[in-house]
């Protein structure tokens, strides 16, 4: 860790590791045993949420700040949920359209606002790369919050956790991501994650959405969801993003639900004991039948419930106090 | 001004003769006036030349001075002197200015504005169209009248075909090529960058080799149809490499030219970069298969020559996302550096071959003055190192502008003096002429 930190005299809770890097801006930035110390931590984070009282002072005195240049409710009220768990001090600032079309640059508003010292800053943005602007200019940790078409580091670490949870292990799963990979950060983080960490993906969707050469992340890519299906351990469906021109890749929602959407007996081809995931919002009808969304292979709410836990891990790991080093 | 310089003792390379030796140059009443073994010429100042190549000035045929309209980014005085500090005696200008070069006046401004300003000779592109829209021809005859010795609508490709014959056909009348920014717009839509693995890892809209290569299979087969002159600028792909193999062999008047950072730098570059602003520039850096082409096709003589694409922006421009910031870098200054670094010390090149893309090719191919030390022609001549290193500083570039890609690289080879007219316009340590702020 290069980033500047206070140190405090009195540790909340001692620190036993931190990730090997200032920032989390992708998963490919970040070793194998960084994922898997998020993943435990994340597990001690996950009881914590459990309890009567849901607050630790682990962050006391930290401040983050929240940047969301786009649009989220997920995302941004786990990470504020996480931030107050943590008993850190969390600001928030959200705008729509580009900074460009705000009038002031990303840049100046990055700078702004480390002149007021957070510990942390949590972006969210439009643009692809727009945390590595950030990261590279400021002293502070940042950690990506989902940019552009490229990566969403959390959301992928919190599938793994939740995949974990269910399956006791990550090595040897086979892994189906199916629809919109053209235009998910969502993919290309899990791709990134799972392949690293030994499982076996394969990505489908019409070949209007597979992007070019996404082969070579290692996954088996086809243009059948049945095959893609076939004998799964995880089932994960990706959201048409017709706000990215996602909708431009096939002739109507009809078609591509018949075609490409998870359909009950779509369901029944992947295991017996599959779970079902997606990074929502979902399109019900689109990409996935209510049925299959809501039935008792989904564990797309506990999604959502373990992003918590896993934002608290990486923001303690990385703006937490150390204790003597 | 001096009456007379003698440079003693460089390697003579002037490709306009096919020579290669060590030899004096005399440059006396503004042109070259003598090229010999141990030439006595009394009054004249002695440069010591020992150890250093001795060339026809640099032509880019292909630059961006940016005035009038955006002088916070370059001015003729700034960019002369870019020119100057890299070697190059002549640069043409491009036609993207604001307004733009596309009528009598214009022109007219431009050329006054280089007579008080510029330091190295700059003959200006005019517009194809009237402001640069693809709709209507621009007054290519009148500004022909005043000095234009290409038509280009760079920045911006010509997507209307009609259009693009009609252009071939005028500009024909007055014997200027018509210089093509070949992209084709339903094919390049929001691209950023080449499109292939990096772009799809990084996440960034990119844009295939066939939004390139599909508008010069167009352009190639219009001006074998209309028997006029077509320039390709800044050819990136190796289908439209082959498309223009195509078109000479059938004998069609199509030359091109290759900048130096589509010779040296891929698609990769922007990968490792970090999404630096610095690797974005249109056309995109292509794949390692493409480079290798462009590297092949330059050598062999397909493509004519080098140039530069000098594109220079403000840093704020250039302190953006990835997305938002504006296409291009400078060139100027690094272009000798680059080619000597990545090409000539590998020894994928001959100097007599780097030279000629420089310097004789690029005057040939616009029809410009320069490029040769034949006895008579103008003392455009420039005197630079092949051994000794560059580190690229861009807080010392002339240029007004810092956005180049090989920022803090150390390179092989370094522009030692450039003269102009038989006028000393740089010599290294000395900065360039003048100071312009």
């Amino acid at each position: 860790m290069t980033t500047k930190r206070s140190e405090s005299p009195e540790p909340a809770v001692p620190r036993v590791s931190t990730l090997s890097r200032k920032d989390l801006l992708d998963i490919e930035s970040i070793t194998e045993d960084d994922i898997r110390l998020v993943l435990d931590t994340a597990e001690s984070m996950r009881e914590i949420n459990q309890r009567a009282i849901k607050k630790v002072p682990t962050l006391r005195g930290k401040l983050v700040a929240n940047l969301f240049f786009e649009n989220s409710t997920r995302t941004r009220f786990s990470f504020e949920i996480a931030e107050r768990r943590l008993s850190a001090d969390s600001i928030a600032f959200s705008a729509s359209g580009t900074s460009v079309a705000k009038g002031e640059t990303l840049l100046d508003t990055g700078k702004n606002l480390m002149a007021m010292a957070p510990d942390a800053i949590v972006i969210r943005h439009q643009r692809s790369g727009a945390p590595h602007l950030l990261a590279r200019h400021l002293p502070c940790a940042v950690v990506n919050a989902g940019d552009g078409t490229h990566a969403h580091p959390t959301q992928a670490l919190l599938d793994a956790f939740t995949i974990r949870r269910a399956k006791g292990t990550l090595a040897g799963l086979k892994v189906a991501i199916c629809g919109d990979v053209s235009h998910s950060r969502v993919a290309r983080s899990n791709v990134s994650l799972l392949t690293k960490m030994g499982a076996g993906v394969t990505l489908s969707g019409p070949a209007t959405l597979l992007p070019v050469e996404i082969e070579r992340t290692g996954a088996r890519v086809v243009t059948r969801v049945e095959e893609a299906v076939e004998g799964a351990d995880v089932v994960m469906m990706l959201r048409v993003q017709k706000e990215r021109g996602g909708g431009l890749g096939f002739p109507s929602d009809k078609e591509y639900f018949d075609l490409f959407g998870l359909t009950p007996a779509r369901r029944r081809l992947a295991k017996k004991d599959a779970i079902v995931m997606h990074p929502g919002p979902m399109n019900r009808g689109v990409e996935i039948d209510s049925s299959v969304a809501d039935g008792p292979d989904s564990v797309i709410l506990e999604q959502v419930e373990n992003g918590v836990a896993v934002r608290m891990a990486v923001l303690y790991l990385l703006i937490g106090t150390s204790g003597d080093d | 001004m001096t009456e007379a310089v003698l440079l003693r003792g460089g390697r003579v390379v002037d490709p306009s003769r096919n020579l290669d030796q060590t030899l004096d140059v005399l440059l006396r009443d503004g042109v070259v006036a003598k090229v010999d073994e141990r030439i006595a010429a009394k009054g004249a100042d002695v440069v010591d030349a020992a150890g250093l190549v001795v060339a026809p000035g640099f032509v880019d045929l292909h630059t961006h001075l940016r005035e009038p309209g955006f002088e916070y980014k370059e001015t003729v005085a700034t960019g002369t002197r870019a020119a100057a500090a890299g070697g190059f005696t002549a640069v043409c200008a491009m036609a993207n200015t604001m307004p733009a070069l596309d009528d009598a006046p214009a022109v007219a401004f431009l050329v006054r504005r280089i007579r008080e300003t510029a330091v190295v000779r700059v003959y200006p592109i005019g517009a194809v169209s009237k402001g640069l829209k693809g709709v209507e021809l621009a007054e290519i005859g009148l500004m022909k009248a005043e000095g234009i010795v290409a038509v280009s609508d760079d920045g911006k490709s010509i997507a209307n075909g009609m259009l693009m014959r009609r252009a071939l056909e005028y500009a024909s009348m007055f014997g200027l090529p018509v210089v093509v920014h070949e992209e084709d717009p339903s094919l390049v839509g929001g691209g950023v960058m080449n499109e292939g693995w990096t772009s799809t890892r990084l996440g960034l809209p990119g844009w295939p080799n066939v939004g390139e290569s599909a508008m010069v299979a167009r352009d190639v087969q219009l001006a074998a149809l209309t028997k006029a002159r077509l320039h390709v600028a800044h050819v990136s792909t190796r289908e439209s490499l082959e498309a223009i193999r195509a078109a000479r062999r059938e004998g069609a008047l199509v030359t091109c030219e290759v900048t130096p950072h589509h010779l040296t730098l891929t698609d990769e570059d922007v990968g490792r970069s970090g999404y630096d602003t610095r690797f974005k520039m249109n056309p995109p850096l292509r794949a390692e298969a493409d480079r290798a082409a462009l590297v092949a096709a330059l050598v062999e003589g397909t493509i004519d020559a080098v140039a530069t694409d000098h594109a220079p922006h403000h840093e704020d421009e250039k302190a953006l996302e990835f997305e938002d910031a504006p296409f291009g870098v400078t060139g100027l200054e690094t272009a000798l550096s680059v080619l000597v670094d990545a090409l000539l010390v590998p020894r994928a090149i001959t100097l007599v071959r780097l030279v000629e893309v420089l310097s004789t090719a690029p005057a040939r191919v616009f029809s410009l003055p320069g490029g040769t030390l034949a006895e008579g022609a103008p003392a455009d001549v420039v005197v630079f190192s092949t051994t000794k290193s560059t580190h690229v500083t861009p807080d010392g570039f002339a240029s007004r502008s810092k956005n180049s890609p090989w920022t803090a690289r150390t390179l092989r080879g370094r522009v030692e003096r450039t003269f102009v007219g038989g006028r000393e316009v740089f010599a290294r340590g000395a900065g360039t002429a003048g100071s312009v702020r």
